[in-house]
């Protein structure tokens, strides 16, 4: 009976932790609580990853209404594998996230603070699972509600303004993908995903459908970041509590670029999306920008937080590269990437989270010499930075070569170019950090200070390791994401 | 041990070592044995491969699947073992010479400068016995990365700038232009395996092939074509055996390996034959080896003076290449093992110079050869190595690479070559003839100037003996070389 | 243009403006607030609006009538209404917060604070 409704409880398993977790006064027991609902959340996604490969894609009716009526639950490969990183990464910052927070967020709200990251955790798993366009926007608006207020949780009092502006441009974003759901429902008169891909069809040609599109790009643009919507990111990243910080850099904008890739390849379909309208042409332009821009203002960053987070930008720059392409290579490397990227900033601000965590700082004027007094922690930040820099036997550089080989295979060697040289600039900013952990004696007068706690660290090391174990064996990752690819450009197998 | 065995061991004791390194980090000479004991390890499971090899038997193995289509394997042929051989022969006559630089000098950090040493022989290993170029990319990345914390040994601002342009130019050119012409070779034929005969052949036009020529040659930064050769000046300022090893012997041979092994079993001698842009990088190769020892002329440091004429000797390799003919490539590889045995020479001397008396420029040397005799000996049959006189082993190779260029038709690059022997002897002859002809400039301390510590003596003594040996007997070293066009 | 059939449309699309206008211009947190909570409402209008079927009766099944307007977009909006609600209860609870610590809750004033 379980195994049959596993699609329901993936959801309804965190959604329903999330009150209960309120009425646990106790901040360990919530805690404890908390990883044991991210743990079981992650079985669940693994058990339906495997029943998709075997089985294939499964359609799962809420309440036993028939689709298109009822609200389906539809897994494929491509959200089976976005179930997969949301719920890993979940449940691999929740151990750290007790030790975590301790410096940033008084004991008697850690209760509160556990709720609402179950409640975003539910929210990004239910967006990723439905098959339905408008509890598509309502798991969006769930999660996204949460977030705010897990990024208001922040320890500088510039968390709040953070907090109010991604507030502001989310729900801006949420309600434009309301909009572009409504003008779609009033030409096809259904919201079920599979059902408006059948039905659009007919109607691709009107004005209101072609609005429909702009105004979903758009709002998608903004939930993943895509440059120039970019501009909630970096404060909401940086002031955000550092455990936070992890969690929706490996996990939000991951889900942004899934509600795009859903939106763009099942619903509108390939056809109109790239031939009738130049969406192609646009994500390539911004997502070189990105790559370029993003990266650029990466260096001068002193915060290291700031710095990641435009890091982070880039990243998605290339993920929307990678859609643009229109290509099975291309969405290969993007969905490649969107695991990866996951592990790499995963363990790069956990890095940081076990840096904050011991030095209450993470400026890099601060972090001199600690490439001696805290080894394990800024080896993880190493493996994760070479693995943003690409070089081969990590994980990043699985994704570079999709990319790379995408751009070549459509003729558009500039951008092949443009890709590789990108990455180049991530070396700079990230030898930045590695030349002050390792070459530069301590500041004077900084206080002793020792490796991570335990519940920080393994889940730090777990990631840093991934991002390399991943980027040898990549049986699972590429395996899932060409079999994603295929199925969403239509190809044949 | 079986074939397969041998080669995953070949990568397996570098590795293994340097766990084993750390742990025996305790006691210094337990340390330096493991190092020593794998050094030896490897070079018996190298040299079981040659017979196997030299009989025609080309054994692989593979690991595991990265990418679909694309596996880390290893293949061993005669070029591969060439360079397996030279490599894990030196890093012993390096580990000997370490032991007494390290101690000698009392230098910081020694268990972590053994351990990344051994890392980075296996990363060496892993180049030369690479299958396909998707593996020898791999492990090329990785050599960047495990020689950087050697460079930046001594972790002073001058190092770590050094390190950044090291760093930096080498994972440029890799990333920009040799990840790039992998990644177009892959989508123009669908396979990065080596084969002789190359798998261009039919598969691309001639202008992909040029443009495939030009990206692999510079992309191939560790070949040290100027202009992108500053990170070789720019190394120096690692600690001595670190430039012995990594770049008379590791680093720059796994680049000029590279274009060698790119030339022969990617692109094919005949099909690189039939296009001019091969004559092209001829000439660029020609202008590197006139220009580096011009610079090194100029130089008074005498770690930069041997860092450019090494720039200029590795030209001469890609010199070999781009000639498109057998006798270049043979020359070419006989040049990869005559180079090494006789730059590490030179490098072992300057670093028993620095030991002994802390001087490091060439005009500091006059008179020196009174007091450390073996070690300006060993300088001077050096000398002779690098620009190719009798009796060292530099002249055959000199002497092929010659023969290339008149099968070539080419009387300019001919040419080339003997202004370039010409110049190094300006730039090297001086300094043993001074040092053993002229009086020192400034009185000698009150202990006088002894000899290097011992086993730096060995160690060099060994390398010029090697040198010299090379000249004597190169038939086995020929007879490996010209197994490349066995088939 | 069918200016007057059309005039849901249009009223809706001059509120999302007016809402949208007042999140950008002005600088008073609370205004931008009430401009988001105008932007959202104008779509659920759009939704709203666009069920009503002409001759159609309130959807509730009874004997004797056969056209009904459709009930989902009501209930669609319903469930948007909510997030609305929460959204505007989010924003108001940070609201109170940011004039709890920077004593204001104009942007250009915190802003500056900031900077100092």
């Amino acid at each position: 009976m379980i195994a049959a409704n596993l699609p329901a409880l993936q959801i309804v398993v965190p959604l329903l932790s999330a009150p209960l977790c309120v009425l646990l006064r106790d901040r360990r027991l919530a805690w404890g609580f908390a990883v044991a609902i991210t743990w079981i959340a992650f079985a669940i996604a693994v058990a339906l990853l495997a029943r998709v490969m075997s089985e294939g894609v499964i359609s799962y009716e809420m309440g036993n209404w028939a689709a298109p009526w009822g609200i389906e639950y539809r897994i494929d490969r491509l959200n089976a594998l976005v179930l997969l990183i949301v719920t890993g990464v979940g449940a691999l910052v929740a151990p750290a996230a007790l030790r975590g927070i301790e410096r940033e967020i008084p004991a008697e709200r850690a209760p509160l603070f556990f709720t609402a990251f179950l409640l975003s955790f539910a929210g990004l798993l239910g967006i990723t699972i439905t098959g339905d366009a408008f509890n598509l926007y309502v798991f969006l608006e769930i999660s996204s509600l949460a977030s705010y207020a897990l990024v208001a949780l922040g320890p500088d009092r510039r968390a709040l303004t953070a907090a109010y502006r991604y507030l502001v441009l989310g729900t801006i974003g949420a309600t434009f993908i309301l909009i572009g759901v409504g003008l779609l429902y009033m030409m096809t008169g259904t919201l079920n995903m599979a059902d408006l891909s059948a039905r659009l069809v007919a109607v691709n040609e009107t004005r209101a459908i072609h609005v429909a599109f702009a105004f979903i790009i758009v709002g998608a643009g903004l939930k993943l970041a895509l440059f120039p919507l970019h501009m909630w990111l970096p404060n909401a990243y940086t002031f955000s509590p550092s455990i936070i910080s992890a969690f929706l850099a490996a996990t939000a904008t991951k889900v942004g670029v899934y509600v795009l890739i859903r939106f763009v390849f099942t619903i509108f379909g390939v056809a109109f999306s790239f031939e009738e309208m130049p969406l192609g042409e646009i994500l390539l332009v911004f997502g070189l920008l990105a790559a370029f821009v993003a990266s650029i203002v990466a260096i001068f960053q002193n915060n290291l937080k700031r710095m990641l987070a435009y890091s982070s930008v880039a990243q998605l720059g290339y993920m929307a590269l990678g859609i643009g392409f229109a290509s099975v290579n291309g969405l290969i490397g993007t969905l490649v990437h969107l695991f990866n990227h996951a592990l790499m900033k995963g363990a790069l601000f956990m890095a940081l989270a076990c840096v904050f965590h011991r030095l209450g700082s993470v400026d890099i004027g601060d972090i001199r010499g600690l490439g001696r007094r805290m080894p394990l922690t800024m080896a993880a930040f190493v493996a994760g930075g070479i693995s943003l820099v690409g070089l081969p036997l990590t994980v990043g550089f699985i994704s570079k070569w999709y990319f790379v080989l995408a751009a070549i295979e459509a003729g558009l060697w500039p951008i092949a170019v443009a890709i590789l040289a990108s990455s180049m600039l991530a070396l700079i900013y990230i030898g930045r950090v590695i030349e002050a952990a390792y070459f530069q004696p301590p500041p004077p007068g900084a206080p002793p200070v020792e490796e991570a706690p335990w519940p920080m660290l393994a889940p730090t090391l777990a990631l840093a390791g991934a991002s390399i174990y991943f980027g040898l064996d990549t049986e699972l990752t590429v395996g899932v994401a060409r079999a994603a690819a295929e199925a969403l450009m239509g190809v044949q197998p | 041990m079986s074939a397969p065995a041998l080669i995953l061991a070949a990568l397996g004791i570098p590795l293994a070592a340097t766990p084993l390194i750390w742990l025996a980090r305790g006691d210094p000479d337990r340390r330096e044995a493991v190092t020593l004991l794998a050094a030896a390890g490897l070079f018996a499971v190298v040299a079981l491969l040659v017979p196997i090899v030299m009989n025609g038997g080309r054994p692989g193995a593979v690991l595991f699947k990265v990418l679909p289509g694309l596996a880390l394997a290893f293949e061993v042929e005669p070029l591969g073992l060439l360079f397996a051989l030279i490599a894990s022969t030196l890093w012993i006559a390096t580990s000997v010479y370490s032991i007494g630089y390290m101690r000698g000098n009392k230098e910081q950090h020694q268990t972590r400068y053994y351990m990344f040493f051994a890392l980075a022989l296996a990363a060496t290993m892993g180049i030369a016995l690479a299958a396909n170029l998707f593996t020898l990319f791999i492990f090329y990345e990785a050599l960047t990365i495990a020689t950087y914390p050697l460079v930046t040994h001594k972790g002073t601002d001058e190092a770590r700038a050094g390190g950044r342009t090291y760093l930096t130019i080498l994972l440029t050119t890799s990333i920009l232009f040799f990840l790039l012409a992998i990644l177009l070779t892959w989508q123009a034929t669908g396979t990065l395996d080596f084969r002789p005969g190359g798998i261009l052949a039919d598969q691309a036009s001639p202008t992909l092939i040029a443009i495939l020529l030009v990206l692999y040659t510079f992309g191939i930064g560790k070949a040290a074509l100027m202009p992108f050769h500053r990170w070789l000046p720019a190394a120096m300022i690692a600690p001595t055996p670190v430039s012995a090893l990594l770049h008379a012997v590791a680093v720059v041979k796994a680049g000029v390996f590279a274009v060698l092994k790119v030339v022969i079993y990617i692109f094919g001698i005949d099909t690189l034959a039939a296009i001019p842009a091969s004559r092209w990088m001829a000439y660029a190769a020609a202008v590197t080896i006139i220009a580096a020892s011009l610079i090194a002329l100029t130089r008074d440091n005498l770690k930069a003076r041997l860092a450019y004429s090494t720039v200029s000797q590795l030209a001469y390799i890609v010199l070999g290449a781009m000639l498109a003919n057998r006798l270049g490539a043979v020359g070419g590889a006989m040049h990869i093992a005559t180079h090494a045995f006789g730059k590490i020479t030179l490098f072992f001397c300057a670093g028993a110079i620095y030991v002994a008396t802390h001087k490091t420029e060439v005009s500091q040397l006059d008179g020196l050869g009174r007091r450390m005799p073996i070690t300006m000996a060993a300088f001077f049959l050096g000398s002779l190595s690098i620009i190719g006189l009798p009796p060292m082993g530099g002249l055959w190779s000199k002497w092929y690479i010659a023969l290339g260029t008149l099968d070539a038709g080419s009387l300019t690059l001919l040419a080339v070559l003997m202004v370039s022997s010409l110049l190094n002897i300006f730039y090297l002859m001086p300094i043993p003839v001074r040092a053993f002809f002229r009086k020192p400039a400034e009185v000698a301390p009150a202990e006088g100037i002894r000899e290097a510590p011992w086993p730096c003596l060995v160690a060099l003594v060994f390398s010029s003996l090697g040198a010299f040996a090379l000249f004597v007997y190169p038939a086995p070293l020929f007879r490996l070389a010209s197994a490349l066009f066995a088939n | 243009m069918d200016v007057v059939g059309h005039f849901n449309y249009w009223v809706a699309i001059a509120l999302m403006m007016t809402g949208f206008y007042l999140v950008i211009a002005r600088s008073n947190l609370i205004k931008k607030l009430v401009g988001l909570n105008l932007f959202q409402t104008s779509v659920f209008l759009l939704y709203i609006t666009m069920g009503k079927i002409t001759g159609g009766t309130a959807p509730i099944v009874k004997a004797g009538f056969e056209l009904y307007t459709n009930p989902l977009p009501s209930v669609l909006i319903l469930t948007a209404i909510v997030v609305s609600v929460a959204t505007s209860a989010v924003a108001l609870a940070i609201i109170v917060r940011i004039r709890e610590t920077y004593g204001s809750t104009e942007e250009d004033e915190i802003l500056r604070r900031d900077r100092e």
